[in-house]
C-alpha cells in the first residue's frame, strides 16, 4: 500500500532507467538528504557531530570502496586500512608541501595515489582468488604501513612518526585543523559521501558494473563473453583504493586530526569488512548501513548503562558491551545473511502488501 | 517475520535513544574526566592508573570535603588505549564540563592537544606526549612537568656514565633502545642520537611493533649487536615479553633499563625470578610507607589492607596516578587562590598549572615528603627539567639505586625549543610572550 508502483508509467527510456524509478523512493531519498544537510546540522552538537556522525560517513565511504572490490567484482580485500593510509599520508604530504593548494582537490588527488598502489596490489588477483587473494592484499597491508612508519619522509621526519592535519582553509573557512568547526567538517564528509555515493550507485549500474558482476560470478563465462578481466580486475581495484584514499584522507584531516600508522592498522581493514558483510555484499546502501551499524552499536551500547541509571564498572560494561556486540553481530547474520541491505528490501516488500501481507 | 519487525523496532529505538543520554554535572563540583584502559592489551598498566586517580579524587573528597570545600566528582570512560575510542571519550566529557584532561596516552595526547587550544580545556600529560610541549610559549595549554622523556633519556646517559667511570668514558659503549614502534616510543630517539654525537657512545636502534607480543626479530639483533646497555620504551605486554626475552638471551639484567613505563609489578612479576636486577627510570617512590597512600587506605578502603592490595595500591603505575591527581587537585587549588574557591574553570586550572608550585614544604603537608622533588612551573617552562632516579626490581618491590639525576638541559632545551617553533611554523601558532 505504502510502497506500490502500480500507475506510476514510464513513457521512455529515459525514466525507465532512473537510479529511483520509483516515486517513494525519490521521495525517501530526497528526505534522507533533507534530514542529513538541514535537520541534522540544526539539531546536532559537537559530541554528536565528533563522535557519531563524521566518522560514521567516512567509514561508510571505505565501506563503499571495498563492497564495490568484494561485493561487486568478487576480489576479497584485507588492504582496505593500508588504501586508507595511502591517501591519508598522501594529503599529508601535498598539503604540507603545497600549503596553497585547495585542501579538497588535495583529497581528491591523494585518492589518485591510492588508486595507483591499487592497481599494483591488484595485479595478483589475476592469477589467485578467494583466500589466496586476501592473503596477497594482506601483504601489502603490513607492507605499506611499515613503509610509513620506517621512512621518516612520508611525515616529514618529526620526531614522533604523527602526522597532523594542518590548518586549511577554502573560502576563508577552515576545513581541516583544530579551528574547523566540527559543522564545517561535518559538511565536507558528507558531501564526499554524497557524491561519491551517487557515482558508485551509477558505476554499477552501467557497463563497468556488470562486466564486474559477470567476473564475480563466474569469471570463465565472462571471459567468453568479452570481458577483459585484467582490466576489469584491475578497474576494481583503482576504483576501490579511489575510494579507499580518499575515506582516508578525510579520516585524519576531518575527523582524528592526528594519527599514526597504528589508526589504519589490521583492526580497521576488518572492522570495514566486517560493515560490507553486515550491510550486504553488493549494495551501496548495505554499506552505509553496515557502517552505520559498526560505528553506532558501540557508542549505544556504551552509553545505555548510565543513561538508565545503571551505575556500572567501565572494564565490565566495556566487556559487556562486546558480548552484545558479538552476539548481535551472530544473529543478524543469522536472521538475514544476506545483510541489512537485504532486511530492508524485505522491508519494502512488506509494505508493498501492507495491510495483507502473505 | 515477527524477529524481523522487533530488530527493525529495536534498532530505531536505538538510534533515537542515543539522542537522550546526556547528563550533566551538578554545578559546584569541580569535575575530572578520566580516560581509562580497563581492558584490552594495555590494561596490566591502565588499571593500576586508573585506580589511582579514582582512590585519590575519593580520598580528597573524604578526607578533605573537596578542594576548600569543592567537592570533586568524576567520570570514567574507557578507551582500550585506542586513539579513535579516545575522540569519543573525549567529546563525552569535554560536554560534562571537563576543566583538565589526563589522557595517560602519547597517542591520545598528540590527537588532544591542536583541540585544547580551541576547547580552552588544557592537557597535563605527564612524563608522556609530546615532548616539545615543554615550550609553553607555543604550546600554552599543554603541561608535561615533572620532566619528559628527551630529559629521561638524557639523565639515562649520564646514569649510564656513572656506572662507566665518568662522561668521557661513554666513548665507544654500545648502548641499544628497544622501543615501541609509535610515537610514543620514537619519542627518546632524537635525544639519545644527539647525546650519542656528544659522547661518542654507539647507538642501536631496535623497533618493536604494536603491541609487542612478538619480539624474536628484536631480540636476535640483541644477540648479535652485543650492546653493552639496553634503554626500553616500551607499554603494556611488550614490557614482561622484552624482560622474558632479556632472560632466555642471557643479558645481564642489571645493564637493562626500563623508561619510566617500563619499570612496574605488571612488567616484573610475569618474567619471574628472571626479573630480578631489572632497572627502570623512576619519579617517585613505591610502596604503601608514605602518608599519602596511608591515608587512601584509611579513608577508601577502611584500613583493609588486602582489598588495598588487590586494587594495586603502593604499585609503580598506582603511586603515578595518585601524583598525577595530586597535581591536577594542586593545580585547581593554586587557580582558586587567585579565583575565590569556588568551581574553576579551564581557563583558571590552566592558570593554576602554570603558576603551580611544588615545594618541599607542600609536599609535607600532603604526605609526599620525599616521595618526588619539588619543582615549579613557569609560562616558558611546562617541563621544570625535573630529576629522575633509577630503581631496580628486588623481587618483591623496588629500590632506588641511585640519586635524582638531572636532565642534561643544555642539549634538551634548546631541542624542545626547535621543535616547539617548527610546530608552530607548521599550525600557524604565534608563540605567546612570556615576558
Amino acid at each position: 500500500m505504502f510502497y506500490r508502483e502500480a500507475g506510476q508509467f514510464k513513457n521512455t527510456y529515459h525514466a525507465d532507467q532512473a537510479i529511483f524509478p520509483i516515486i517513494q523512493d525519490r521521495w525517501f531519498m530526497a528526505l534522507v538528504l533533507l534530514v542529513a544537510f538541514v535537520v541534522i546540522p540544526l539539531w546536532a552538537n559537537e559530541y554528536w557531530f565528533q563522535a557519531v556522525l563524521i566518522p560514521l560517513y567516512i567509514y561508510a565511504i571505505a565501506a563503499i570502496g571495498l563492497n564495490i572490490l568484494t561485493g561487486y567484482a568478487g576480489q576479497v580485500s584485507l588492504g582496505t586500512g593500508a588504501f586508507m593510509a595511502i591517501g591519508a599520508y598522501a594529503t599529508y604530504k601535498l598539503c604540507t608541501a603545497f600549503p596553497d593548494l585547495n585542501i579538497l582537490i588535495v583529497f581528491v588527488i591523494s585518492g589518485f595515489f591510492a588508486a595507483g598502489v591499487g592497481i599494483v596490489f591488484g595485479i595478483p588477483s589475476l592469477r589467485i582468488k578467494g583466500f589466496y587473494l586476501a592473503v596477497a592484499t594482506l601483504a601489502a597491508q603490513f607492507f605499506i604501513l611499515w613503509l610509513f612508519n620506517k621512512v621518516g619522509w612520508f611525515y616529514n621526519n618529526n620526531p614522533s612518526g604523527t602526522i597532523t592535519a594542518p590548518p586549511r582553509e577554502l573560502f576563508g573557512i577552515m576545513i581541516t585543523g583544530p579551528e574547523a568547526h566540527a559543522l564545517t567538517r561535518y559538511y565536507v564528509s558528507l558531501g564526499f559521501l554524497s557524491v561519491m555515493a551517487l557515482a558508485a550507485k551509477n558505476l554499477v549500474r552501467g557497463r563497468v558494473g556488470r562486466s564486474w558482476m559477470a567476473i564475480r560470478d563466474m569469471d570463465i563465462a565472462a571471459e567468453i563473453i568479452g570481458i577483459e578481466p585484467l582490466k576489469t580486475k584491475l578497474m576494481a581495484f583503482a576504483i576501490s583504493s579511489f575510494y579507499c584514499g580518499v575515506a582516508g584522507a578525510l579520516f585524519i584531516f576531518c575527523w582524528l586530526g592526528s594519527a599514526e600508522t597504528e589508526a589504519f592498522d589490521i583492526f580497521l581493514s576488518f572492522q570495514i569488512m566486517f560493515m560490507i558483510i553486515i550491510g550486504g555484499l553488493g549494495s551501496i546502501m548495505g554499506s552505509i548501513m553496515g557502517a552505520a551499524f559498526i560505528t553506532l552499536l558501540p557508542i549505544f551500547l556504551t552509553n545505555v548503562p548510565p543513561m538508565i541509571g545503571i551505575p556500572i564498572a567501565t572494564d565490565l560494561s566495556k566487556h559487556i558491551e562486546e558480548i552484545i556486540f558479538g552476539v548481535l553481530i551472530v544473529f543478524f547474520l543469522i536472521a538475514e545473511p544476506h545483510g541489512l541491505a537485504r532486511l530492508w528490501q524485505i522491508a519494502k516488500e512488506k509494505l508493498r502488501q501492507w495491510p495483507f501481507p502473505y | 517475520m515477527k524477529i524481523r519487525n522487533l530488530l527493525l523496532t529495536a534498532a530505531g529505538m536505538a538510534v533515537c535513544a542515543v539522542g537522550i543520554m546526556e547528563s550533566k554535572i551538578a554545578a559546584a563540583e569541580q569535575f575530572f574526566p578520566m580516560l581509562v584502559y580497563r581492558t584490552g592489551p594495555y590494561a596490566p598498566n591502565g588499571i593500576p592508573v586508573a585506580n589511582g586517580f579514582r582512590d585519590y579524587y575519593t580520598m580528597i573528597n573524604a578526607r578533605d570535603g573537596g578542594i576548600n570545600g569543592v567537592k570533586v566528582s568524576f567520570e570514567e570512560c574507557e578507551t582500550k588505549y585506542n586513539t579513535k575510542l579516545g575522540v569519543e571519550c573525549y567529546e563525552k566529557l569535554k560536554g560534562k564540563g571537563a576543566t583538565l584532561f589526563n589522557p595517560y596516552s602519547t597517542g591520545i595526547t598528540y590527537q588532544l592537544i591542536p583541540k585544547a587550544r580551541v576547547d580552552k580545556i588544557p592537557i597535563l600529560s605527564m612524563g608522556y606526549g609530546r615532548t616539545a610541549a615543554a615550550d609553553g610559549r607555543v604550546f600554552q595549554w599543554t603541561f608535561n612537568f615533572p620532566t619528559t622523556y628527551w630529559s629521561q633519556a638524557s639523565t639515562f646517559v649520564k646514569y649510564v656514565a656513572t656506572q662507566e667511570g665518568g662522561l668521557d668514558k661513554l666513548n665507544g659503549v654500545h648502548i641499544a633502545h628497544i622501543y615501541h614502534n609509535s610515537a610514543y616510543g620514537k619519542e627518546a630517539n632524537p635525544t639519545l642520537d644527539a647525546l650519542s654525537e656528544k659522547y661518542g657512545y654507539k647507538l642501536t636502534k631496535i623497533a618493536v611493533d604494536h603491541p609487542g607480543q612478538e619480539q624474536k626479530a628484536a631480540w636476535l639483533q640483541v644477540r648479535r649487536k652485543r650492546p653493552d646497555w639496553i634503554f626500553m620504551s616500551g607499554w603494556g605486554v611488550m614490557n614482561q615479553v622484552a624482560i622474558k626475552e632479556a632472560v632466555s638471551t642471557g643479558f645481564p639484567m642489571d645493564h637493562f633499563v626500563g623508561n619510566w613505563w617500563s619499570g612496574s609489578e605488571a612488567d616484573t612479576v610475569p618474567a619471574g625470578d628472571g626479573a630480578f636486577g631489572y632497572k627502570s627510570a623512576a619519579l617517585h617512590g613505591t610502596g604503601t610507607d608514605w602518608p599519602v597512600i596511608q591515608d587512601i587506605i584509611k579513608h577508601v578502603y577502611g584500613g583493609d589492607m588486602a582489598l588495598a592490595a588487590e586494587n594495586k595500591v603502593g604499585e609503580v603505575l598506582y603511586n603515578r596516578a595518585v601524583l598525577n591527581g595530586m597535581f591536577g587537585i594542586e593545580a585547581v587549588r593554586t587557580a582558586q587562590g587567585k579565583y575565590g574557591n569556588k568551581q574553576m574553570t579551564g581557563e583558571q586550572v590552566r592558570w593554576g598549572l602554570e603558576n603551580l608550585d611544588i615545594s618541599n614544604a607542600k609536599l609535607k603537608a600532603l604526605g609526599m615528603e620525599g616521595f618526588t622533588q619539588p619543582f615549579k612551573v613557569s609560562c616558558k617552562d611546562h617541563e621544570t627539567g625535573g630529576p629522575v632516579a633509577f630503581q631496580q626490581w628486588t623481587g618483591k618491590g623496588w629500590q632506588f639505586v641511585s640519586d635524582w639525576i638531572t636532565p642534561i638541559t643544555e642539549v634538551v632545551r634548546p631541542m624542545v625549543e626547535e621543535a616547539a617553533a617548527a610546530y608552530a611554523k607548521e599550525n600557524k601558532i604565534t608563540p605567546v610572550n612570556c615576558g
